[in-house]
């Protein structure tokens, strides 16, 4: 009988043991306090974050900034999601674009940035902002429910070495589709590409920003930013013609299709596939690992949809600040933001990751600096978000369960491009399946 | 009934006593858990739980009727297969060589074996890293060949490599199987078919391809038990369902629906539906494993 | 024994080589990719030989991790494969020691509700992590256990695979013995401890190799309790190594980490070869 009392034993202590082994090592003081950051971005772009809470951190003793790396986006976001239902959430969360709707969706959970600064007497000047990023973070009354924080908009790159060896002119880069039909042709021919161009996040840059380049609209209601009855719309004649064009590229070899998120970058930056259309926050990595000089330009566009294009949208993350703190936990938040939508710190975060800057300010300082002599390509990816006032089809977008909904166009391009479907087809029936989920959320929320 | 010993200790407490731990830690850790996870599957629920309404099997239907749902049963189904017949032929095979070379066998069986200590993911990753259209060696080199590898738009293709991928690490659990079942079939029976002029081909298939089946067949449903379940991080890192859901499989959707688009209640739905097809399973497995005891 | 002919032994010989190159080859290009510099991993094609790195890049990998990892603060493999330890250890004895005594139970006695108690942990089957698992996220976050090592090990040492071996194994067990063990007036914990644990190596050893295995190469569960750096198992430092968005991916540290990930399980397999191999096919067939 001892025997089993000592297993019993045993088996009961294990856990406590191993408990104790795991308990963190310091006791919590009562200050600094902690604030827990969770991020979505890892790399160099993760870790720039930390150092800039590590700044913070050591401008003041009363709050320390505890940045956590959860995974990707969507881990971030499921990993919060299961923290706030367990009853501890971060202070803030970083919360990607297609995320963006179940926040807004989700009032209750959200402790809104701009009562937040106005709660804690902090300044934050949302005319500073730029139009087409207050767009997307505010609610129906223009009020910004999160903190917009990094923000990027897709624009072309090309290879400048592998133009010049296919007698292309580096400084006349293609502006229309058209254009880039012909170049892809070119460079296809001389034998030392597997295609002529490839794109990232397909959905983002051939189909949001697709729409609003084109001033065509993707759902009813602005997008969705004007209620959350909006319908998709992507199956007129323009998204067709230009799924049809793709798939049509990608059969004579022009195009190759790199894959969904970020997958296709190696493609361009081992020289395989010269003109490339990425997200301007892509500029670091390609930067690093390209061994060939590149530039960028403008999005291509159809003439014959549009005669000059109207501005490109914005994806990437905003901060969103979680319920269920107290009062001096708040505080500190808002004094972090503070620091974080200073000038400076706007000015410097664009600079190093090729994010848009948020503020008129940010901007303005940036380009006294000189850093556009430097690297005009930052510049580009600004004046293309703001290259005429936005309209309802170029504001931004905001969709329910977008997560899915996103896939669902993705499937669709995958089946166009593989040549497994038909444009009009697989456009339809994406219509048909994010519309179900459109109405799904609608009532998830209607409460 | 479950079995027992027909010769037993008396003891009204003791018994009790040790189940305690075990049945403490599936209440507290399976039980509660999966119930809730279960119960899921009847309400129709935001992410974050603020407001949650009883659908019955609202949440079923919509998972029932949906084309690409129905699809990943298929695509699980023909994963399977190809998974189990890849990695059971294969397996035999190098068995069957394996168990006729005398003491050197231990070398092959050592190489052979290894796989089975490489995670899933990072197998994932290993084969993500040979295959990539862009930094690939494996994908450069079937270019240089002539053949275009691209799995992010393939179907087929991608099909093909979580396959492999996953094969490449199971065939060691088989092999292992397939080695042991051969060493206990007992010599005196090949030899005499050997005296009778039966060369090794025949005597396979005459002899121990036939006294191998129970070893095939427990092979067969616990390969497919494996893919339903633990493939998953290879599915993750290599394709995450694409191209066009061509290898979504019904683990890869409750993960995606559930962890990634927030979805409880249809993701709750499918694991319903999968439990089912998995208990079939392992009720024919449990069976077969419980009659063999009385052999 | 029987002897083949020269050809028969010669093509024997052949496909197994082949066998073995089909498990090594990809191993072996890993390896090259872990002794390079990065911009070497980039070129057409990739070098086949390893390179001259191989101390920089494992050096690199052991005690600083590479991008991913968080700067300044980063965690080295080292780290994480000690954490990996602890976790694929404490889940091995956990799971091991509980199942003993339970199938104990299950075999060795008769009472009230032993079906329903067998089944009960039983259906732990049916279900694998990934589909209760926040749910289970809520449980452990109220007990206080998140980034703690018994909230990486409990969870996960629910699972009915070595009740199950031990099951088929202790069936095998000739009444005689617990007869004798009766007749010498020896009660049942002395059976248990004297004889039945001593006759179970077989099943232990193959069960300390699925269960260790089984815990080192967790992804998910771990992925969602650590939010501190220092629980970062192997798993996910090399998944948050490749989540690079934007940024350039580390790939030759990533394949250093990838090589120094398999090592200790293969050894462990390798290692108890004999034993996993027996404890494996006698009892579970």
């Amino acid at each position: 009988m001892r025997k089993i009392a000592l297993l019993v034993c045993v088996v009961l202590l294990l856990p406590s043991f191993l408990f104790a082994a795991g308990e963190p090592e310091e006791v919590e003081p009562e200050f600094p306090l902690e604030i827990e950051m969770w991020i979505g971005l890892g790399g160099a772009l993760g870790e720039e974050i930390e150092r800039m809470a590590a700044d913070f951190n050591a401008m003041q003793d009363e709050y320390l900034v505890n940045v956590v790396e959860q995974g990707d986006y969507a881990e971030a976001m499921t990993s919060a999601i299961a923290a706030y239902r367990a009853g501890n959430p971060p202070h803030i969360l970083q919360v990607y674009d297609v995320g963006t709707g179940t926040m807004h969706g989700n009032p209750e959970v959200v402790y809104p940035v701009y009562q937040l600064m106005e709660d804690y007497d902090r300044p934050f000047d949302t005319d500073d902002v730029l139009d087409q990023v207050t767009a997307y973070y505010s609610d129906l009354d223009g009020n910004m429910l999160s903190f917009p924080f990094n923000s990027s908009t897709p624009i072309f790159y090309y290879n400048v070495d592998a133009f010049r060896e296919a007698g292309l002119d580096p400084n006349d880069p293609p502006e229309t589709w058209h254009d880039i039909e012909e170049y892809a042709e070119a460079l296809v021919g001389t034998g030392n590409y597997t295609a002529g161009f490839t794109f990232q996040w397909p959905s983002w840059t051939n189909m949001e920003n697709f729409s609003a380049w084109h001033d065509i609209p993707m759902g009813t209601l602005a997008n969705g930013l004007d209620g959350w009855g909006t319908e998709f719309v992507y199956n007129i004649p323009e998204h067709v013609h230009h799924m049809e064009a793709l798939a049509d590229f990608a059969d004579r070899g022009l195009f190759q299709y790199g894959g969904r998120g970020g997958d296709a970058g190696p493609l361009f930056t081992a020289g395989d596939v010269p003109m490339y259309i990425a997200s301007s926050a892509a500029y670091a990595g390609i930067a690093e690992s390209a061994d060939f000089e590149f530039n960028a330009s403008f999005l291509p566009y159809w003439p014959e949809i549009i005669d000059s294009p109207q501005n490109s949208i914005i994806g990437g993350g905003s901060l969103w600040v979680m319920e269920g703190h107290s009062d001096i936990e708040y505080e500190g938040v808002a004094e972090f933001f503070e620091y974080l939508s200073s000038t400076e710190v706007q000015a410097s975060w664009h600079q190093f990751s090729g994010y848009l800057p948020i503020t008129d300010s940010a901007w303005e300082l940036t380009r006294e600096q000189g850093f556009y002599d430097e690297i005009p390509i930052h510049n580009t990816a600004i004046e293309q978000i703001t290259l005429s006032e936005p309209t309802d089809n170029s504001r931004g977008i905001r969709f329910g369960n977008y997560v899915q909904g996103r896939s669902v166009i993705l499937d669709a391009m995958e089946a166009i491009f593989a040549g497994d479907a038909g444009a009009q087809e697989a456009l339809d029936e994406a219509v048909q399946r994010g519309n179900a989920l459109l109405r799904e959320f609608e009532e998830t929320v209607a409460r | 009934m479950v079995t027992g010993k027909s010769v037993v200790f008396k003891n009204k407490g003791l018994p009790y006593v040790l189940l305690a731990p075990e049945v403490a830690l599936t209440a507290v850790f399976f039980i509660v858990p999966a119930v809730q996870a279960l119960l899921m599957a009847f309400y129709r629920e935001d992410a974050f739980g603020l407001s949650r309404v009883f659908i019955g099997l609202g949440n079923f239907e919509r998972v029932l009727s949906d084309v690409r749902y129905v699809q990943s049963i298929w695509t699980t189904l023909g994963f399977s297969v190809a998974v189990a017949v890849l990695t059971m032929v294969l397996a035999l095979f190098f068995a069957s060589l394996a168990n006729n070379v005398g003491k050197k066998a231990i070398y092959y069986q050592t190489i052979i074996i290894s796989p089975y200590a490489v995670a899933p993911l990072v197998a994932g990753v290993m084969w993500f890293f040979l295959m990539s259209p862009a930094v690939g060696v494996v994908a450069y080199f079937l270019r240089t060949l002539g053949i275009t590898w691209n799995h992010s738009i393939i179907p087929w293709q991608a099909f093909t490599l979580v396959v492999v991928a996953s094969s490449w690490q199971r065939i060691a659990y088989n092999f292992l199987f397939y080695l042991a079942g051969m060493q206990m079939i007992p010599d005196s029976l090949l030899e005499s078919a050997a005296i009778d002029g039966s060369g090794p081909v025949s005597r396979f298939w005459r002899i121990t391809f036939p006294l191998l089946s129970p070893t095939t067949f427990f092979l067969a449903i616990v390969n497919t038990i494996y893919v339903f379940f633990y493939t998953f991080p290879v599915i993750h890192t290599l394709t995450e369902g694409g191209p066009n859901n061509s290898t979504a499989t019904m683990v890869y959707r409750i993960y995606r629906d559930g962890f990634r688009s927030l979805d409880y209640g249809g993701s709750s739905a499918q694991s319903v539906i999968l439990m089912a097809f998995v208990m079939v399973f392992v009720l024919i497995q449990f069976r077969y494993v419980e009659r063999r005891v009385y052999y | 024994m029987i002897f083949d002919s020269t050809p028969t032994r010669v093509f024997r010989h052949f496909f197994l080589v082949i066998g073995c190159l089909i498990v090594i080859v990809p191993i072996y290009f890993v390896f090259v990719a872990s002794t390079i510099p990065l911009p070497a991993i980039f070129q057409r094609p990739m070098p086949l030989l390893p390179g001259s790195e191989v101390i920089q890049n494992y050096y690199q990998a052991i005690f600083h991790g590479g991008r991913g990892l968080g700067g300044a603060r980063a965690i080295g493999a080292g780290v994480m494969l000690q954490n990996s330890f602890i976790m694929a250890g404490g889940i091995t004895v956990a799971k091991i020691v509980v199942s003993l005594l339970s199938t104990f139970a299950i075999v060795f006695f008769r009472f009230p509700g032993r079906s329903i108690l067998f089944w009960l942990i039983f259906m732990t089957l049916m279900l694998p992590v990934e589909v209760r698992i926040v749910p289970t996220y809520g449980l452990v976050s109220s007990l206080g256990m998140l980034n703690s090592y018994v909230g990486l090990i409990l969870p996960l040492a629910v699972s009915a695979t070595a009740t199950f071996l031990f099951k088929q194994y202790f069936m095998t067990i000739p009444d005689q013995l617990v007869e004798a063990a009766k007749i010498d007036g020896a009660g049942p914990m002395r059976f248990f401890s004297y004889i039945l644990v001593p006759m179970s190596r077989t099943p232990i050893a193959a069960l300390v190799v699925i269960q260790f295995v089984y815990g080192w190469n967790q992804y998910l569960w771990p992925l969602l309790i650590t939010t501190e750096r220092r629980f970062y198992t192997v798993m996910i430092g090399l998944g948050r190594m490749l989540n690079a968005g934007d940024a350039q991916a580390d790939w030759h540290i990533i394949m250093a980490i990838t090589i120094l990930s398999m090592i200790p399980t293969m050894l462990l397999v390798l290692g108890m070869q004999k034993s996993f191999v027996k404890g494996l096919t006698e009892a579970d067939k």
